[in-house]
């Protein structure tokens, strides 16, 4: 491994996550936006980004402080939101083996929805990316992720929503992903388990906690799974 | 609320969504994950992608319902974007034929 390959990597990793930050800037101001609303001083509410680092999670339990809800709602209502992250590690979980327990805590602490989909959908199409490179990669990604969304938190706590929203700059996250999602779908299975995440999250719209986006998650995985193994059952038939 | 208990949330919070984050990447450096979990978590990525692009695109603003009319632009937006997704595997050209298509539509509904 040179040292020149070694820089690439983090050069690669770096520059994935350059096309979502025009999404991811409009997200972390609206948590700035609310962390200031909700009445946190300027620690708290640029700190809650760099400790909790969860969009979702973040707004909707500053949402729940502004309306004077109980710490124990907060906190338990900030923590639903987060399972899919469970399932990210799991999923993520075999390309950092071996790693220091360190290590892994910082793996752990930098994943995102944004993140993960960069790394995984780069891992799965580059089979033949050596382990190093790989936590180069997603280091470089995800830290790059994690300044951002603290950068993004402060601007909007100290200047307000600034980016009017004639702009729709909201429209790079889906945006992004689909340019993530469309290429990554090179067999059927995959296309079972996009098309059931799809259904069963306008299905699952007005379930609290963001459990639609869990329940589609589930389904889509169990329907590619299904799928999957429809297929190579049909292949090792004979007729 | 006073500034303790907000601490106490973020800290709260932030341990917690660690632990969710660490429990399988822990687990895993610990034992083998069971080969039909490795299998179905295959299909994590495209489930998870689809099931934020929907509702992103189904909406009008942040905080409003879906909605499913023909007439949303950034279905139209959406689908231009897929269609340039498919053909170059660019993410930048994603992003801006997917752009211009709303705002094109903005500017001419207005």
């Amino acid at each position: 491994m040179t040292e020149t390959s070694a820089r690439q990597d983090w050069i690669d990793g770096i520059s994935v996550m350059l096309p979502l930050i025009p999404g991811v800037l409009p997200f972390g101001m609206i948590a700035g936006v609310a962390a200031s609303e909700a009445g946190l001083d300027a620690w708290a509410g640029i700190g809650q980004s760099m400790i909790v680092f969860a969009g979702a999670s973040q707004i909707a339990a500053l949402q729940l402080i502004a309306d004077a809800a109980p710490a124990l709602v907060v906190i338990l209502t900030g923590l639903v939101i987060n399972l899919r992250f469970a399932m990210y590690g799991a999923s993520l979980a075999p390309h950092f083996e071996r790693r220091s327990v360190w290590m892994r805590a910082l793996i752990a602490h930098l994943m995102t929805d944004q993140s993960y989909a960069l790394s995984v959908t780069r891992f799965n199409m580059r089979p033949e990316m050596s382990k190093a490179a790989r936590l180069r990669f997603y280091m470089g990604n995800a830290g790059l992720m994690w300044v951002v969304w603290a950068a993004a938190t402060a601007a909007g706590y100290f200047l307000g929503n600034s980016i009017p929203p004639d702009w729709s700059m909201d429209f790079f996250v889906p945006l992004s992903f689909i340019a993530l999602l469309v290429p990554s779908i090179r067999e059927t299975p995959m296309a079972a388990a996009a098309l059931t995440g799809g259904v069963v999250v306008a299905l699952a719209w007005t379930l609290p906690f963001n459990m639609g986006l869990f329940a589609a998650a589930v389904c889509g995985v169990a329907a590619g799974y299904l799928a999957d193994r429809h297929f190579s059952q049909h292949r090792k038939e004979p007729n | 609320m006073d500034a303790a208990t907000i601490w106490l949330c973020i800290f709260a919070i932030g341990a917690g969504t660690f632990a969710l984050r660490f429990s399988f990447i822990e687990l895993a450096g610990r034992m083998a994950l069971p080969e039909s979990m490795t299998r179905a978590l295959r299909f994590l990525p495209p489930a998870v992608l689809s099931a934020i692009i929907v509702p992103a695109v189904l909406r009008h603003g942040p905080a409003s319902d879906l909605y499913f009319g023909i007439d949303n632009p950034r279905v139209a937006a959406a689908a231009a974007a897929a269609l340039v997704a498919w053909l170059t595997k660019s993410v930048v050209a994603t992003l801006a034929a997917g752009m211009a298509t709303l705002w094109l539509i903005g500017w001419m509904i207005n």
